[in-house]
């Protein structure tokens, strides 16, 4: 086979390497002289160095002689240096790199060409009679333009800005920085690549670039600025620049990598295939690792170019997508990690190491269980000498002065639908003892309503009259000898209820034998759903009065904490939300007064939780922004806790329902909002509930039995 | 786990030009083998034979197995009429009817049979509600005999579908690919399940081709079948099960995935591949 290569990086060079071994045909043509070379180091990791050594020993050997190696990470924040050991990597100067793949490329036989540019008009004419074009000419690639729909290209920014420096000095291990100025945070990504020299990449928000005058900077001032900011750390050594510009760091993403033009397969490796966010630093290690995967393709389906093609993007393209949405998560805490400047050393430390997923409570105890330790115990809130203490999960939360939960984990039980007349009987109590028996420190009942006309189904509990008092008061008594506290969900489903039972599809409606349905506005829930009449003055004091008895008579049945229910599209969720109540600027005025309505009647030393929706995840909705606005006035209406919800408030807002879904939104509400939440959203493993903790992302977390250690279990490194 | 085996509605027919008995065939000797479901596919500008029709001549032959869409495309049919047929074919057989009901991924059949395609999405999770009320009235189709209508299954992989199948449906139907593919789909579908209030569980249903006498005629089937997803055919192709091994290996991988049934679809016609898969599950 001939194969034509744009582009002499790393992953051009190394794919010239293994298809020379294989006996191809190889020309690879690059812009630039030999030698010449952008940007510093490059890292790698101990998994990547270890399919170098399988792939090509030579290299692989002459590479290793080059490495700088470290183990730990510096922290430096807040006047404190965090050290986190047990994390293996090495890395190398670029041009050493380069020059040690285009020293082998050469050895092989393999025909390169430097200084060669390729032609704007015809792209493909230096790779005329080829039978592949590799388009590894990086995260502009010209071969890629030219066949963007064909590839399916898009493009991804980030928000933040960015800049590469070296530095004249090898520092001791891979090193953070974060420096928060007048014009707002800046951050430092550095590491050691050779015994002189380091990458030194600072980044920081677009309105603190622009606020700190960078953004009419010339290059010189900037590198300037630069030294000036972080001369603590480079005492007497300088920054250096090498077209060190601010960039904004683009994801690159495509649907195909390879296609036909006129007769020739293209396809693409490296940077032009993919980019991700350079704070996992693993642009190098993912380039390299297509190289072998292309390689190992052709050798797998000799004489069959489209099989291999194949076979290559399907090797490659989950592992890459996996990468860039840990890459995004890691993006993103770098474009939020201004609202954790509140945090301790020890969690802002854990949380910056746990911040993309790969890193969790469990595996970051077998890299450095001195660190976790020390996380630990600030969590508990124990000094030294003190070295036995619980894990996060198993960390006791005091709600209110007569609530202690015994551990950060709460469940739901099943939705029963089997009460009679909203009375709740043997069925509840023997299920929400039987939730209370797996451990879980809080049990949330399924919706109770307030008033009969604001259940979900017929079969749904409520807490209206004197009766239901008794029967809540059984569930109590039931799940505190269990050994857990009740939540009880209070909830008036407005334009959703009046449904049949939902074991065969939600919302739908009662044939015969419902009520009427109350809803801020008379729109109703789906095109099948009945339609809600408008609340007056009047209906809306009614409900706002029964909110308040029911919370008496939750108080008086022995319930521990009064959930309130401002979420999945009921009653008080759709007085919140624009989509639901257009036209009244003052959307959340009820939903507080029905929450004064609850405290007044809820004893003051029991806690009063709200579940909130924070996100409608719905065009013209509530927003994350929205959501830490409310979490802060129900907060400061008397609510001490929120449960973080989105969605639901219309019927097709869907989320994307990975792993810890709801994760970053808790996050958010829980440190803009200064508001203690729970969260829930797909948690399966006790281990997330631990790293969730530590890492001050949330206060306790809501498992699910029918997920709960169910599915796959996180991947990759 | 059960497995299922499709029908081969749209592979090439081995006789002379349309496939008529060899499906009935098919649906008698898959009947005495160790499957659990007869599955179909739906496609209208191919060769490809009506899903409805097929399973209602597979009833007529079979009495043990269950009759299952991999998937029909919703919103080309009114959803009366999807209702009428699929009750009609649910009493016809005896209440066997598992409705596996997706969006589909060709712009060509929405042309065809003169559906939107635009509001698709919201087309769909109407006619599934539709379809359920329809089953538990009177007024329109047959009485079907499984109580409240067939089981529905909703397909697709975005967020959007796996809310439908929570919302609407008795579970989810993955479109194939290799075990990780399935176990994360099935992931995503349960926690939209935990996360829309659905009580319960959903049943999780998987799909792979299979082609075991001859798998170059069953990849060039899918090249064919595929085509109009560009260079995705050839990954298709690749995850053709090729050999008993590939088979048992895809049956302990979605096993282990959360699978409730794996229905095996045919990429060639031969009814001998029955006895091959057979060979290849014992």
């Amino acid at each position: 086979m001939r194969v034509g290569i744009c582009g002499g990086g790393p992953a051009g060079l190394y794919l010239a390497i293994l298809l020379r071994r294989a006996g191809h045909e190889v020309a690879l043509r690059e812009r630039n002289p030999p030698g010449v070379t952008y940007g510093w180091g490059v890292v790698f990791s101990d998994e990547s160095l270890a399919e170098l050594r399988d792939a090509d020993y030579e290299t692989y050997l002459q590479i290793d002689a080059a490495l700088v190696r470290w183990s730990s990470i510096d922290i430096h924040y807040a006047g404190e240096r965090i050290r986190s050991t047990g994390h293996g990597f090495a890395a190398i100067a670029r041009t050493t790199l380069l020059r040690l793949l285009a020293e082998r490329a050469v050895a092989l036989g393999a025909d390169m060409a430097f200084s060669t540019e390729v032609p704007d008009d015809d792209p493909w004419a230096p790779f005329a009679g080829c039978d592949l074009v590799v388009a590894a000419d990086g995260v502009r690639s010209a071969l890629r333009a030219a066949q963007a729909a064909a590839f399916g290209s898009r493009f991804s920014p980030t928000a933040s800005k960015y800049v590469w420096f070296g530095a004249d000095m090898a520092l001791p291990v891979f090193t953070f920085i974060f420096t928060p100025t007048a014009h707002g945070l800046f951050q430092v990504h550095a590491y050691p690549y050779d015994a002189h020299r380091s990458t030194f990449i600072v980044e920081t928000s677009e309105a603190a670039w622009r606020s700190a005058g960078l953004d009419a900077m010339s290059e010189g001032d900037s590198l300037a600025f630069c030294q000036d900011l972080f001369a603590p750390y480079l005492g007497d050594h300088r920054l250096l620049s090498n077209e060190s510009v601010w960039r904004t760091f683009v994801t690159v993403r495509n649907r195909s990598w390879h296609c036909q033009v006129g007769g020739q397969d293209v396809v693409l490796v490296g940077d032009a295939a993919h980019t991700a966010h350079f704070s996992i630093g693993s642009g190098t290690r993912l380039a390299l690792d297509d190289a072998i995967a292309l390689a190992k393709a052709f050798v797998a389906s000799p004489g069959d170019r489209s099989a291999a093609l194949a076979a290559y993007e399907g090797d490659r393209q989950p592992i890459v997508e996996r990468f860039q949405e840990v890459a995004t998560d890691s993006a993103r805490y770098f474009e939020s990690v201004g609202r954790y400047l509140g945090f301790a050393p020890e969690p802002f430390a854990f949380n910056l190491l746990t911040r993309s997923g790969r890193i969790s409570h469990g595996n970051l105890t077998a890299r450095d269980p001195v660190l976790v330790n020390r996380v630990d115990r600030r969590f508990v809130g124990a000094a030294a000498p003190r070295l036995v203490v619980p894990p996060p999960l198993l960390t006791p939360l005091r709600l209110a002065a007569g609530c202690e939960l015994a551990n950060r984990v709460v469940m739901a039980g099943p939705i029963l639908e089997a009460a009679e007349d909203g009375r709740p009987g043997e069925a509840h109590a023997s299920a929400l003892e039987g939730v209370a028996a797996t451990g879980a420190a809080l049990v949330v009942t399924e919706e109770v309503a307030p008033v009969a006309g604001g259940r979900v189904t017929s079969g749904s509990p409520g807490l209206w009259n004197d009766d239901h008092t008794e029967g809540w008061a059984k569930v109590a008594a039931r799940v505190h000898e269990a050994g857990a506290r009740l939540a009880l969900r209070l909830t008036h489903a407005g334009r959703r209820g009046s449904t049949q039972p939902r074991g065969r599809g939600l919302d739908r409606p009662l044939p015969a034998g419902g009520w009427r349905l109350v809803a801020p506005s008379p729109v109703p829930y789906t095109a099948r759903s009945l339609r809600p009449e408008a609340m007056d003055a009047a209906a809306r004091e009614a409900v706002r009065a029964a909110y308040g008895d029911a919370a008496a008579r939750a108080a008086d049945a022995g319930v521990d904490v009064l959930l309130l229910d401002m979420a999945d599209g009921y009653l008080l969720a759709s007085f919140l939300s624009p989509l639901t109540n257009p036209g009244d600027d003052r959307r959340d005025s009820y939903p507080l007064e029905v929450l004064a309505a609850v405290r007044e009647a809820w004893p003051a030393g029991r806690p009063l939780a709200v579940r909130l929706v924070a996100d409608d995840r719905f065009p013209g909705g509530l927003t994350a922004a929205d959501g830490v606005i409310l979490a802060r006035r129900l907060a400061a209406g008397g609510a001490g806790l929120i449960d973080v919800a989105a969605g639901h408030t219309v019927p097709d807002a869907a989320a994307d329902y990975r792993r810890l879904f709801n994760a970053g939104l808790a996050d958010r509400i829980r440190n803009e909002a200064g508001v203690p939440v729970v969260v829930g959203g797909h948690i399966t493993r006790l281990d997330e509930v631990n790293t969730v903790l530590a890492a001050g992302r949330a206060d306790l977390c809501r498992l699910d039995p029918r997920t709960y250690l169910r599915g796959t279990p996180p991947s990759p490194g | 786990m059960r497995i299922g085996v499709g029908l081969p509605t749209s592979t090439p027919p081995s006789g002379p030009r349309h496939r008529g008995p060899e499906l009935l065939t098919w649906a008698t000797r898959a009947e005495a083998g160790p499957f659990a479901s007869l599955g179909v596919t739906d496609r209208l500008v191919y060769d490809c034979t009506d899903p409805m029709v097929a399973l209602a001549a597979a009833a007529a032959v079979t009495t043990r197995l269950r009759l299952v869409t991999m998937v029909v495309i919703g919103p080309i049919r009114p959803a009366a009429v999807l209702a009428a047929q699929a009750a009609s074919l649910d009493a016809l057989s005896g209440g066997r009817v598992t409705l596996g009901v997706s969006l589909g991924a060709r712009h060509d059949d929405y042309d065809a049979a003169g559906a939107d395609w635009r509001s698709r999405g919201r087309y769909l999770s109407d006619e599934l509600a539709a379809m359920r009320d329809i089953w538990e009235g009177t007024s329109v189709g047959p009485r079907p005999a499984s109580p409240g209508g067939p089981d529905l299954l909703v397909g697709g992989g975005s967020g959007p579908a796996f809310l439908r199948a929570a919302r609407h449906a008795d579970g989810y139907v993955h479109g194939g690919g290799p075990p990780r593919a399935f176990a994360s789909a099935a992931e995503r579908a349960r926690a939209a399940w935990v996360d829309a209030g659905r009580p319960g569980e959903p049943q999780l249903w998987g799909q792979s081709y299979f082609s075991l006498a001859d798998p170059d005629a069953g990849a060039d089937y899918l090249r064919h079948y595929y085509a109009f997803t560009g260079p995705f055919a050839e990954r298709v192709a690749a995850g053709l099960l090729d050999s008993p091994k590939a088979v048992r290996e895809q049956v302990a991988g979605y096993a282990e995935g959360g699978c409730d049934e794996l229905v095996l679809l045919p990429a060639t016609s031969d009814p001998s591949e029955l006895d091959r898969l057979a060979d290849a599950l014992a």
